[in-house]
């Protein structure tokens, strides 16, 4: 006979208060990555007016890589995860390169079935060089958890990733709106030809904004391994299609539409995981089919003129 | 006729009444639809629901899976009025995830297990006939005046509503039409295998049935069905060959799928344009620039 009002008793700090400041964490955490990955994608959007199936790929890849760093190798964690950010990078270029830019000139549709293709290459031949099986990533950190007044903890891990993820926007927004390649990769967006006639190399910045956006969905990729301790190689297909989301909700093309959306999916999401847990994942694709029908253009997106 | 090869057989013709539906909604009406499994998920739920929950004959629970189908193609086909392109592909995807995620939370989709015991009323004749029969109404549909009105759609939208054309109209029968296609396979489907699962849902079901109308060749009915016998058949001559084969079995059809669209993007039996492009093989542009004449084509 169990006592029904043990197991309450047991764990009074997880309800009220710090249930909801850890979920508030939670959301945060799961919506930057979100937000990151969002930016890979929207990215290339408003670039190449493509959608990188592929992505997603990227963002395994990414936490793969760095998994088989810190299995392997005695690299401090800061390096590990420059490391394997470079690496995805190295193949955001490649796959550009292979499987996107010989189809620059071609239907939407071609090139959106070649980056299908790309996916279902990376996701299977992953399957079988790591197996099907969920990986643990234990992160080489020492961990501390701060106990705050009010029974709230907040663990060191969280604080990292928070940081990294404000000085990756931050940075990301220097890079966009301050430098030579930033102000570059704006005028590809706007219009392709005219800043090819303007003297840019545009190949150069589409290459660019793919290492880019490749580098962040790693980065993602490993926060999200290391958080939720698992690593499989499926893992990008769902994010994947969730960051496309986010990007959608933020206004395509919008580098802060991008962070936004993907804070407010993660939030949704978290809430949504209390509430309904297990409709989670078909909350993202139900804002979606609202956004597309309220406002298509997103939240911070600006609304274009159809050329004819 | 071993059972394996009749198996394979009707198979063959499921996959072409779903592929001929996702070929009107994307080969002739040109609107990118990634959520076609949604459609033969309702058909494949609603039709076994129908024989084992409520004992409905097979016929009428097949018709009735393959109207819910449609009612969904409907429902879908509303967001198109106002979405291209890129944005309604991934509306339809949304639909599908949805549809995936409900059938796998419901009590009466029995969840992630799926219906069991459905009755097995599909036979290879049925699936023949059925599946000639969806065709010649295709067929018949394309080249009538109505057909006309689709392709008008796909090659120009704009230039087809200033000749008076409703289009939302035109692209959304092309989407009930093609939905209802994906509801009878669904119901097919159903009362072979004789379980079903939130699987069937899956996005990647979706890309398969896309990929047989791409690789046969967008807005060509041949080359639909050649698409999909190549690509229902194929993967099970591969599994007899060899196991290594078998074992990179999708790794292959990943390079496969980048490699046709380098090299013949518009599919095996594609004679019809998609927008405006020029069938100059990717490969013969490897390292060259895009010339000012290239994005005049454009």
């Amino acid at each position: 006979m169990g006592n029904p009002g043990a197991g309450l008793c047991a764990r009074p700090p997880e309800r009220g208060f710090p249930m909801v400041f850890e979920q508030i964490i939670n959301g945060l955490i799961l919506g930057s990555t979100y937000s990151l990955i969002a930016l890979g994608y929207t990215m290339v959007y408003g670039i190449l007016e493509m959608i990188n199936f592929a992505h997603g790929e990227i963002y395994m890849f990414g936490a793969f890589t760095g998994l088989w760093l810190t299995l392997t190798t005695n690299l401090p964690f800061v390096a590990t995860f420059l490391l394997a950010s470079l690496a995805a990078a190295a193949l955001g270029f490649v796959i550009e390169r292979v499987a996107y830019r010989p189809l620059r000139r071609s239907s939407r549709i071609t090139v959106l079935i070649s980056a299908i293709g790309v996916s279902i290459f990376l996701q299977n031949l992953m399957l079988i060089v790591a197996g099907p099986q969920t990986r643990d990533f234990p992160a080489k950190l020492s961990i501390v958890t701060w106990h705050l007044p009010g029974g709230v903890a907040f663990t060191s891990l969280q604080a990292y990733i928070l940081l990294l993820v404000v000085v990756l926007m931050a940075g990301l927004q220097l890079l966009v709106q301050r430098t030579k390649i930033g102000q570059a990769m704006r005028a590809v967006a706007q219009d392709r030809e005219v800043a090819r006639l303007m003297g840019i190399p545009i190949d150069k910045v589409i290459s660019f904004t793919f290492v880019l956006g490749s580098g962040l969905g790693a980065v993602a990729g490993i926060i999200i391994g290391v958080y939720f301790n698992s690593v499989d190689p499926l893992m990008g297909m769902l994010p994947g299609l969730k960051g496309f989301v986010a990007a959608v909700l933020g206004g395509i093309g919008s580098i802060p539409g991008a962070m936004l959306g993907g804070l407010i999916l993660g939030f949704a999401e978290v809430a949504g995981t209390i509430y309904m847990s297990s409709y989670k994942d078909a909350i993202a694709f139900c804002f979606l089919v609202l956004i597309l029908l309220i406002k298509p253009s997103g939240i911070l997106g600006r609304s274009l003129q159809e050329k004819v | 006729m071993s059972a394996y090869q009749q198996q394979i057989l009707i198979l063959t013709g499921i996959n072409v009444i779903s592929a001929l539906g996702l070929s009107l909604i994307s080969g002739f009406t040109g609107q990118l639809s990634l959520g076609h499994a949604g459609f033969f998920g309702v058909g494949a739920y609603i039709s076994a629901l129908l024989t084992t929950k409520a004992q409905l004959p097979f016929a009428l629970a097949l018709v009735v899976g393959a109207f819910s189908a449609g009612l969904a193609g409907l429902v879908v086909g509303f967001p198109t009025l106002r979405l291209k392109g890129d944005y309604l592909a991934i509306a339809t995807l949304g639909f599908g995830e949805i549809m995936r995620v409900l059938a796998l939370n419901l009590k009466i989709t029995g969840g992630p297990v799926g219906i069991r015991g459905i009755p097995h009323s599909t036979w290879p004749s049925t699936v023949i006939l059925l599946a000639v029969l969806a065709y010649l109404l295709l067929k018949k549909l394309i080249d009538s005046h109505v057909g006309k009105t689709f392709i008008a759609v796909r090659e120009d939208e704009t230039a087809a509503e200033a000749m008076g054309l409703d289009t939302a109209r035109v692209k959304i029968s092309a989407f009930v039409i093609g939905a209802i296609y994906a509801g009878v396979a669904g119901g097919l489907y159903a009362h072979y295998i004789r379980y079903i699962n939130p699987s069937i849902l899956g996005f990647m079901k979706s890309i398969e049935i896309l990929c047989m109308v791409v690789l046969g060749g967008m807005g060509s009915l041949p080359g639909t069905v050649a698409g999909t016998v190549i690509l229902t058949v194929t993967p099970e001559l591969l599994r007899s060959v060899s196991p290594l084969i078998s074992q990179y079995r999708q790794v292959i059809y990943g390079v496969l799928l980048i490699v046709l669209m380098l090299c013949r993007p518009q599919g095996l039996f594609g004679g019809a344009t998609y927008k405006r492009e020029r069938h100059v093989p990717a490969w013969k542009l490897w390292g060259r620039r895009e010339s000012a004449n290239d994005i005049a084509q454009r």
